[in-house]
């Protein structure tokens, strides 16, 4: 096991290494920080000092070198926009985003898995139909769209929900959460409902065709020949036998969600990192956008390894076939 | 035109009549959001925005950018280059402490020391040889030469106070550097509230960045008690969704409604729409250096548009007009000079063009390209109102006259990347000017780059002609306003005579509101949520 974590290790350290070069070179080319940052107005001899003061003045090749140096000493860089550490800028926004991943991925979950186990049990039902039915279309409408329809319904037409921002939040060890209090609920929840809805249908899949497929085991007839009850032989034979790709996909998703929910941050105007990011490379903010990819190649690399511990702890023979 | 200056003059009319002060909370959805509540920290539209409401400036600015006493009361000229400036009496900052000369002198001493800002505002500060507290109420500026902008260039930046900056003991100006001050605040300490204070009618609250900045009624406040209790500002960059929080309640007044959204905006009776002439310009600029040129083909490596009969072909053939009708759906003034009517400094003799598709065709066959030639017009998609489509519009119009034109359209960040480095012979921007009026982009635009004259510095067509230099040149000493304004209107006839650059039209700026309220247009674009009012 320990020699698997190095060796895990040591491939995300190469993977950070050409995502740097790769993020640095492409940000570069794209064009100039500095004729975004500037005032118009400002004359040459200041557009000119302000190029000089962000070190955008030197080659391509030093500024990468600096930037290097930097990150050995686990220096990310500063914003140039907001002259804030770019790490820095990044964590206090990334408890917004993880509170947004972590409600989508509950509601995947707690909706997705008993609709698709009702519709693998039950195929020929209507209901089954309707869930699938639902589920191509969760599949198939694009994100922003879901998005804008969900504030047009509870928060234009029916006026339930807030159609944006954040809402109350409450210091939890220093760090602000709005799931604690009603009005940041209520922020929470289409946002988490708009990333959710891609995600329930690919639980209901999963969980459908698992169902389908387990039910005819020879361990679940044998568990059903023993009498047990057909609660006892669905929630334990049945959804534990289900859980192992729900949960792959599920964890995999879970990194998707946090580094990738630019587009519902955007439309509902949530201020995770996704919206950062969106907005420091509308203004080529290089720091921060380099900083937040590196983070984001970490945390993948980091997802991937609590899935495998947890497929070993629900698949035995994974956990056995490890000790041996 | 005039349907637009009477609702702007009308909805002045109702702030000024406002009834008394509410305990009421306004919340505004922006379509951009400061990077710091710094006031010295980033010359960039929505800081100085959000700054308006918290730091005021010596000079005021008015609606349609006309200069009027803030914090100086009173001012005068004892000779060109001297002025004295008389401060109002009574007006105290945020922490209860009252603004002096002091202040004003702290403040133009930590302008070149605020550390990495992005874009400084020592710009307006460099004209100043020296400035002294003659008294507390009495500030003394010397500047090398007479300088008639220096109302304006003190508009500009907004006062902070000494002491919450951490400096107790007197302050005296030196341009090398003021020897009693011995460190600076950190912007940190202006977003986090600690040393945030300013003269404003609100004082800062929270600033939370990507989520919200909230200001709280400024009690002690020296003029007119402002409406709103406490104002709240949240940051929605996407259209769609701005319009939506406004839709659903969530906020009381959106800047920069979707164009395409206007027309449901007015028809729902929840909302309305409020709009006001802008200073914005938009136009074409040329590329004016020799030959080659990057995006024209078909000429045998030459550059048309050194000749002033293809400019002025170029000029024909647009219908300013028709893009103001069908593109902007009136959001928009058909332009010839770079500032509007209600500017200083513009020509009020220079009329509007009549498109002559003929006569471009004629003046084209005349300089030598009578089957034309084709050229790429560069042009930003995400920055101006309807950006893409207006050069759409444009590169048919000069197609028919036999300009065969693509548009290459990107996102502003590659764009001005590009466009500073002159890879179009054609492209399309925008300028706002401030209280200077035509001064601003006769400097910026037209006059000939010179790094250390501080002149041409968005000049990317690289447009010189001497003549016109030495028209600049010399309003940028005259101080007599009318002197001044009179040269300024010579430059610009100038440069309409010359074709050097085209403008295309003047930005309306649109505001929507929650129905029965109303909202002062600003010429600058500028949202200032003082002046949101209700309706009755």
């Amino acid at each position: 096991m320990l020699a698997y974590l190095i060796r895990r290790f040591g491939q995300s350290i190469l993977v950070m290494c050409i995502m740097a070069t790769i993020v640095f070179f492409g940000l570069y080319m794209v064009g100039n920080p500095i004729d975004l940052l500037i005032n118009p107005e400002d004359d040459l001899a200041a557009q000119e000092a302000a190029i000089r003061r962000l070190g955008l003045d030197k080659p391509a090749y030093i500024q990468f070198f600096h930037f290097l140096g930097g990150l050995v000493q686990g220096d990310l860089g500063t914003s140039f926009v907001h002259n804030t550490p770019a790490l820095e800028l990044i964590l206090s926004r990334l408890p917004a985003t993880l509170e947004l991943a972590f409600l989508a991925v509950i509601l995947a979950v707690i909706l997705g898995v008993p609709l698709g186990m009702y519709a693998g049990l039950y195929p020929k039902s209507p209901v089954s139909r309707t869930i699938m039915a639902g589920s191509v279309i969760g599949f198939s409408t694009p994100n922003f769209w879901q998005g804008l329809m969900l504030i047009m319904l509870f928060a234009v037409f029916w006026r339930v929900l807030p159609a944006g921002g954040r809402g109350e939040t409450v210091d939890v060890l220093g760090i602000p959460v709005s799931f604690l209090t009603w009005d940041g609920l209520s922020h929470l929840f289409l946002p988490a409902l708009n990333v959710a809805i891609y995600k329930i249908s690919l639980v209901i899949r999963l969980s459908r065709a698992g169902t389908a497929e387990v039910g005819l085991q020879d361990y679940v007839k044998y568990a059903r020949a023993r009498g047990l009850s057909e609660r006892r032989v669905i929630n334990v034979h049945i959804l534990k036998n289900i859980m192992i790709p729900v949960v792959t996909v599920v964890g995999l998703e879970l990194g998707n969600v946090i580094a990738f929910a630019v587009v519902t941050e955007t439309v509902f105007a949530w201020p995770g990192i996704g919206k950062l990011l969106i907005d420091s490379i509308g203004l080529l903010d290089r720091p921060v956008v380099v900083a937040y990819l590196m983070l984001t190649v970490f945390m993948f690399v980091m997802i991937n390894l609590f899935v495998d511990i947890i497929y070993s702890l629900l698949d035995p023979r994974i956990r056995l076939k490890r000790g041996g | 035109m005039n349907r637009v200056i009477t609702k702007a003059a009308l909805a002045v009319g109702l702030a000024i009549a406002a009834g008394p002060v509410a305990s009421e909370t306004l919340t505004a959805g922006f379509a951009s959001e400061p990077t710091s509540i710094d006031p010295l920290y980033h010359n960039l539209g929505p800081n100085n925005m959000i700054r308006k409401h918290m730091f005021e400036a010596l000079i005021g600015e008015d609606e349609s950018l006309g200069i009027r006493p803030l914090l100086a009361e009173s001012w005068e000229n004892p000779d060109e280059s001297t002025w004295l400036f008389h401060l109002k009496k009574g007006v105290k900052f945020h922490d209860g402490s009252d603004f002096t000369a002091r202040d004003f002198l702290y403040t133009v001493c930590r302008i070149p020391n605020v550390p990495n800002s992005p874009s400084s505002f020592a710009g307006f500060i460099k004209r100043v040889e020296t400035i002294e507290a003659v008294d507390d109420m009495t500030i003394k500026v010397v500047t090398p030469g007479p300088y008639p902008l220096l109302l304006s260039d003190f508009a500009s930046f907004g006062v902070i106070s000494a002491s919450a900056a951490g400096h107790d003991g007197p302050v005296t100006y030196d341009k090398d550097g003021c020897p009693d001050i011995a460190s600076y605040p950190a912007t940190e300490l202006y977003n986090s509230g600690e040393a945030a204070m300013g003269t404003g009618p609100y004082k800062f609250v929270e600033y939370s960045q990507g989520e919200r900045v909230v200001m709280t009624r400024f009690d002690d406040y020296w003029g007119e008690a402002p409406h709103w209790s406490d104002l709240v500002i949240r940051p929605i960059s996407n259209d769609g969704a701005r319009v939506a929080a406004l839709l659903a309640g969530d906020v009381d007044i959106i800047e920069k409604p979707p164009a395409q959204d206007l027309e449901r905006l007015r028809a729902d009776p929840s909302t309305d729409v409020v709009q006001g002439a802008s200073s914005r310009v938009i136009y074409l600029h040329f590329d004016h250096v020799g030959d080659p040129t990057p995006g024209v083909s078909g000429t045998d490596g030459k550059n048309p548009f050194m000749d002033v009969r293809v400019r002025k072909a170029v000029s024909l053939a647009i219908d300013r007009a028709l893009i103001v009708d069908k593109i902007m759906g009136g959001l928009a003034v058909p332009a010839r000079q770079l500032t509007p009517d209600f500017m200083r400094g513009t020509n009020p003799d220079i009329a509007l063009e009549t498109p002559n598709l003929e006569e471009a065709k004629r003046l084209l066959a005349e300089a030598g390209y009578p089957n034309g030639f084709g050229l790429v017009l560069g042009t930003p998609n995400d920055r101006y109102i309807n950006d893409a489509k207006i050069a759409q519009a444009v590169a048919q119009m000069l197609t028919r006259a036999g300009i065969r034109t693509e548009v290459d359209a990107m996102t502003k960040s590659v764009f001005f990347s590009r466009r500073n480095k002159y890879e179009f012979s054609l492209y399309m921007a925008g300028w706002g000017s401030g209280s200077a009026g035509m001064a601003s982009p006769l400097r910026a635009l037209v006059a000939t780059q010179d790094k250390d004259a501080g002149m041409g510095g968005t000049n990317r067509g690289r447009y010189s002609n001497p003549e016109l230099d030495a028209v600049i040149a010399e309003a940028f000493v005259t101080v007599d306003a009318e002197a001044h304004d009179a040269l300024l209107r010579r430059a610009s006839e100038m440069v309409v005579e010359d074709v050097a650059i085209l403008p295309l039209h003047y930005e309306v700026t649109p505001w929507a509101l929650r129905a029965g309220l109303t909202i002062a247009p600003r010429a600058d674009q500028h949202t200032v949520l003082t002046t949101v009012r209700p309706v009755n």
